[in-house]
């Protein structure tokens, strides 16, 4: 067995996913902000630097910009909520049966900040998942899945490879054209790359599923049984439909979906059932599987403790988490809330560094 | 271990490969030829049953590929038994680390994971990938890709390889490379392989038998001195072999070195040849250019001079820095230091409407610089574009592709004829320089015969032409300059002559033969022997 180096990639998005629930719990933009700032330290300093591009900039860009859209629209067409008037926009009168519609008015300080509040607690879970990308490929998560979801994961993962692809023969395509003079912006430009876009892409995935043919994707062994392999799946489904309304029940409060913790509950376990079920397929093998051991484990957990501790520090002192422009104040930040976030940080103990990472391999680095 | 028993076979409504009687022995390195669109491909990928499982199409006779019949055997079940390398390998790429991808195929298999690991392993040393095995598939060069593209089929240790052109998009050291490691598979593993290339220069030497198929369904097989003898399609070993009478034909360049005494002594009193031509006026230059691709620095200060009515033949490993520079020179790429010009002014400056008129790019994918649906109606828009008078881009369509059929689909047209009408649209306006990016991959012999001719005619007009490529051939037939690139410098500037003589990994068959004298090819020969007494 292989010593564990670093945690596992399944344990990276575990994290990431428990620090986005942490920021859907939260409306305390402090704690939010710190939050952030925790996933991009641990993000920044634990990301494999062979990589060329971090997801993790993306990601933040897009985040940026849905903060700034939310901006825009509260300023044009936000409800008009009572506060400090800021600016008066010239507001156009609409006709009573669009009542709930504004356009223009009075912009307050407080709806402004309620529309920040609101879009940074997208932007962290945006945040999180940049962080999960840029730390595990997310083809090493899917190549972790059970062996039941594999034809799923393959499927996701020739979509992944086929996005860069496309840009790719997209920019072929575009040199291509001013070769020739054509235009390449603009709608006639659009149509003259779309078309030869689409061929090229259909061409490589006819290629690529003929590729995966002859190396022996799909192959099915004769001794599993059908009937089995069939209520697994049906199985991990159903569970996965109640562990999606259980999940969004705790996520919205308790008080949208009765007994949401309880119905999560049982959609996890009927997942775990599926899986169970069908872990002993033996048609497929894995090669070199990455350990799961204690640095996996403190990885994973930290994210989920972190969660926890939010969730907490809101049962305590449910103005900690939940934070509101009405009347204009400072949030403030609990010693519990504060705990949260350091906890975010446990990665930065548990994952080697870089040079670690590579010393133990004795290889080197491909630094471009 | 294969055997086409009366195959027939065909997509739509004419047969591709018409009743094929072939039995290939265990063991065995077959190397499949023949012009384009004679069925080469076809006739690896039924070995595989991709045809026609993953084709359509109709299949009489029967394919029996280890004791199972391709009729009822699809290529996942063929998967432990055959391994096949398409054309492309980039596209075959399922995974993205080096590692991984050779693991895939023995994933599905069902291997045990110590015996996959042991596999690895082995793959990993045979094609000499040890070094790159945690790197990611799209930061690999051409050769390496393929290199993995073979190990990724090896290690579910198949009993018969099919590679279909693994060498034509690889330079000349990485196809040694490639090829070397083919034989070593067939000499110390025992593997069957069948192959099929293009360019016969390479691989013959490895051959052990030889499949000839001449584009109207015959066939001839037998030991590759016996097929070449009276094939149309030959290497300039085998031109230069029948040109000095030499029987059997040799098929190495060690056995031609061993025989050519007599010849090499004739040659030596014939008088040198004549310097190449020094051109017109310089039609473009480069002085110091760089060019870089996000930190990747692609070009590092290269100083060149295009002569008018000269050919510049640009050489040099896969991501030297060939196409960067054509690019540069194109004008769609903006140089990050130092400067290239055309006439007078930087073609990146020019309107797009300029830069055609003065510069013709042809890229390495010609097809890219198709879009219409017809021939015709790509000319005319062509014609449009360009502001030309109408019928102008087709009648220099036809001057070099011939009659083209108006209502053929471009896409439908064969790799030569793709380049000849891209090449056709790019001259119509008579740009003073020419640039053609690897325009032999891909082309039979008879299509870079017309190719050679389109560019002598090019030249003699007055025309400025820079091929980059990595076919020692082509240079050796038209090139007058060569220029050498590595890690985006220039290694090596001067006439095609000397530098292709001087770099042995470069040079041209018939050089490699009659070196120390410097002949390039069998023309030259040929015409020198004609014109002395003896």
């Amino acid at each position: 067995m292989r010593r564990e180096r670093t945690p596992h990639a399944v344990a990276w998005w575990i994290w990431a996913a428990g620090l986005a629930l942490a920021a859907l719990r939260t409306s305390n933009p402090l704690l939010l902000a710190l939050l952030a700032a925790a996933i991009v330290v641990v993000c920044v300093a634990r990301t494999p630097r062979d990589l060329q591009q971090s997801p993790l900039a993306t990601f933040a860009r897009v985040a940026l910009i849905i903060i700034l859209v939310r901006v825009v629209l509260q300023i044009v067409f936000g409800q008009r909520l009572p506060g400090h008037v800021l600016f008066t926009l010239p507001s156009v009168p609409m006709p009573s049966w669009a009542e709930g519609v504004s356009i223009g008015g009075p912009v307050s300080i407080e709806g402004l900040l309620s529309a920040i509040t609101g879009g940074l607690r997208l932007a962290v879970v945006l945040l999180a998942f940049g962080a999960a990308n840029a730390l595990a490929s997310p083809r090493a998560v899917l190549r972790s899945l059970p062996g039941l979801l594999h034809e799923v994961a393959v499927a996701i993962t020739v979509a992944l490879c086929f996005a860069p692809e496309v840009l790719a023969s997209v920019r072929r395509i575009q040199q291509a054209r001013l070769l020739r003079g054509r235009p390449t912006t603009g709608i006639a430009g659009m149509r003259g790359i779309a078309v030869p876009v689409l061929e090229d892409a259909l061409d490589r995935s006819i290629q690529l599923a003929a590729s995966m043919g002859a190396r022996g994707f799909g192959r099915r062994p004769v001794s599993v049984s059908l009937a089995r392999e069939r209520t697994a799946l049906a199985t991990l489904i159903l569970g996965s439909m109640i562990l999606l309304v259980g999940g969004y029940g705790v996520l919205a409060g308790s008080s949208v979906v009765p007994g949401a913790a309880w119905l999560a509950g049982l959609g996890l376990a009927a997942v775990c059932l599926g899986v169970g079920l069908s872990g002993r397929r033996a048609a497929r093998t894995r090669y070199r599987p990455a350990p799961v051991g204690l640095r996996s484990v403190a990885c994973g957990a930290s994210g989920w403790l972190s969660a926890l501790l939010v969730v907490i520090a809101g049962v305590a002192d449910a103005s900690s988490i939940t934070w509101s422009p009405w009347p204009l104040s400072w949030p403030q930040v609990t010693p519990l809330a504060f705990a949260a976030v350091v906890i975010a940080l446990v990665p930065l103990l548990v994952a080697p560094g870089e040079a670690r990472v590579a010393a133990a391999r004795g290889t080197k680095i491909a630094v471009s | 271990m294969i055997r086409f028993a009366g195959t027939w076979f065909r997509y739509g409504s004419s047969w591709v490969v018409r009743d094929l009687d072939l039995e290939v022995a265990d063991g065995e390195l077959l190397v499949v030829v023949g012009p384009t669109g004679s069925g080469k491909t076809t006739l690896l990928k039924m070995i595989d049953g991709l045809v026609p499982h993953f084709s359509g199409g109709e299949l009489r006779g029967d394919v029996i590929v280890a004791g199972h019949s391709i009729r009822d055997t699809p290529p996942t079940e063929l998967a432990g038994t055959v391994g096949y390398v398409g054309q492309d390998p980039a596209a075959s790429f399922v995974t993205d680390l080096v590692e991984e991808e050779i693991a895939y195929a023995m994933e599905n298999l069902g291997i045990e994971p110590a015996v996959m690991r042991r596999r690895v392993e082995e793959a990993l040393d045979l094609m000499s990938l040890h070094e790159l095995r945690d790197r990611r598939l799209t930061t690999l060069s051409g050769g390496q890709r393929q290199r993995v593209a073979i190990a990724a089929v090896l290690a579910a240790a198949p009993r018969i390889l099919v590679l279909d052109e693994p060498t034509s998009a690889l330079d000349p050291g990485a196809a040694e490379e490639v090829l070397s490691s083919l034989t070593r598979l067939v000499h110390d593993v025992g593997m069957t392989v069948v192959l099929a290339e293009h360019r016969l220069e390479r691989v013959l030497p490895f051959a052990d038998r030889v499949v000839l198929l001449d584009g109207q369904g015959g066939m001839v097989a037998g030991e590759p001195g016996a097929v070449m003898a009276d094939s149309a399609l030959a290497p300039p070993l085998i031109e230069l072999g029948r040109l000095a009478g030499w029987s059997p034909l040799p098929i190495t360049v060690r056995e031609a070195r061993r025989r050519c005494g007599p010849l090499r002594e004739a040659l030596a009193e014939l008088p040198t040849l004549a310097p190449e031509a020094d051109g017109g006026d310089v039609v473009a230059k480069t002085d110091g250019l760089c060019a870089s691709f996000g930190n990747l620095l692609a070009l590092d200060g290269v100083d060149l001079a295009v002569r008018a009515g000269t050919i510049t033949a640009i050489m040099g490993r896969n991501g030297s820095g060939k196409s960067t520079l054509l690019s540069c020179l194109a004008g769609i790429k903006e140089p990050s230091c130092g400067n290239a010009s055309v006439g007078q002014t930087p073609p990146a400056d020019l309107s797009a409407a300029e830069r055609i008129r003065t510069v013709g790019f042809v890229p390495q994918e010609a097809s890219l610089l198709l879009y219409a649906q017809r021939v015709d109606e790509e000319c005319a828009t062509a014609d449009e574009e360009h502001g030309l008078a109408p019928g102008t881009t087709a009648a220099s369509v036809t001057a070099i592709a011939g009659e083209l059929a108006p209502d053929r689909h471009p896409r439908d047209l064969s790799e030569g004829q793709q380049l000849a009408l891209a090449l056709g649209i790019v001259l119509a306006p008579a740009p003073r320089l020419v640039l053609l990016d690897e325009p032999t991959r891909g082309l039979d012999y008879e299509a870079k015969r017309s190719l050679v001719a389109i560019l002598e005619m090019l030249r003699a007009k007055g025309v400025a032409i820079v091929v980059a490529t990595h076919d020692v051939e082509l240079v050796a037939q038209v090139a007058d300059h060569a220029v050498v690139l590595a890690q985006g410098e220039v290694i090596a500037n001067g006439g095609a002559r000397e530098v292709i003589c001087h770099t042995p990994a470069f040079a041209p068959q018939v050089a490699k033969v009659l070196s120390p004298l410097a002949w390039l090819t069998v023309g030259e020969v040929a015409a020198a022997l004609e014109g002395s007494p003896s």
